[in-house]
């Protein structure tokens, strides 16, 4: 399965992914962080004639909250391309979104508190 | 009614958790990043790329390259529900200087880093101490290893790592759960001696 070679350098074809962006710049990582948990607005409507990534996206994200990380790596994308989909839901209004984490500089001493009862409570 | 939750088999996060938090497990290759990621996620640990941009000079020439090569780079984390409230993503990155991009994008909002080390092979950690400083992470140095804890082991390493008195060292089997838990509280505790 996972090889010990985790940092193998994969291609996943460039062109496929110029493809599906539809020639669009990728965007950078300010409004999805991997970490940010999203999810489809209840009773949204897909797109008339949605391309199969499109399609693949709109079901993953119906069922419930992931990360932008779980996103593109249950649909075998690229971060950056799963970014770039959910932007479009987003901007199209489909797309919630739980608070993005604070970045490093203000981790606050309450979010490791818990993460430390939690780790206790689940490994104790 | 509401299928999607509840389940175990369920891949999506609990619908009351607001927040995500993540923290990064680095080495070098082969180090036993995603071994410890596995070990300790709750879900089948996932794979992902990164692609990047980066100037040709820093990359090993093949063939007389354009100004800037694409690059892609596997990711793979895991995940821990911590809380009603709370999940932990835990992402493996790789060690290599030329992915700086690749580190401003994982440093930006970790907690810090767990430095996975191979006491046969500490000259190649050195780079991924450097990246570690570099981005402001505070960490903490896990040495995989299957020989038991000795204090000498431990003296020769903090002196060869040039680690800071403070920062913790502890020895664990990346494939035990108990051992790679232990690891990531240990990190957890250090970040909070340093936390405002």
């Amino acid at each position: 399965m996972t090889a010990p070679g985790e940092e193998q350098q994969v291609s996943s074809g460039f062109v496929r992914s110029y493809v599906i962006t539809g020639g669009r710049g990728l965007p950078d990582a300010e409004d999805l962080s991997l970490v940010t948990l999203v999810t489809l607005a209840p009773e949204s409507q897909p797109p008339p004639n949605p391309g199969p990534e499109v399609r693949a996206i709109w079901e993953l994200c119906s069922g419930g909250y992931l990360s932008v990380a779980e996103v593109a790596g249950h649909l075998g994308l690229p971060v950056g391309v799963a970014r770039l989909l959910l932007q479009d839901l987003h901007q199209q209004g489909h797309l919630l979104r739980r608070k993005a984490p604070p970045p490093a500089q203000l981790v606050d001493r309450k979010i490791l508190e818990e993460v430390l009862h939690g780790l206790q409570v689940r490994f104790g | 009614m509401d299928s999607k939750s509840g389940s175990a088999e369920s891949i999506y996060v609990p619908d009351a958790v607001q927040r995500a938090a993540k923290i990064l497990v680095v080495g070098h290759f082969a180090v036993g990043k995603t071994t410890l990621i596995g070990t300790l996620s709750e879900i089948t640990p996932l794979r992902t790329e990164e692609r990047m941009t980066q100037a040709a000079a820093q990359v090993d020439d093949l063939r007389g390259a354009p100004d800037k090569t694409t690059t892609t780079v596997a990711l793979d984390f895991g995940r821990l529900t911590l809380s009603d409230e709370l999940v932990l993503y835990l992402f493996g990155t790789p060690g290599q200087q030329r992915f700086v991009e690749l580190w401003e994008d994982m440093a930006r909002g970790s907690l810090g880093a767990l430095l996975l080390v191979d006491p046969a092979r500490l000259a190649d950690t050195f780079p991924v101490i450097d990246l570690v400083e570099t981005y402001g992470l505070e960490y903490a140095v896990a040495v995989n290893s299957f020989d038991p804890y000795s204090q000498h082991a431990e003296n020769e390493l903090r002196e060869a790592l040039d680690l800071l008195p403070d920062t913790p060292v502890v020895f664990c089997d990346a494939r035990d759960q108990k051992s790679s838990a232990h690891a990531l509280i240990t990190l957890v505790r250090h970040l909070l001696t340093h936390a405002t």
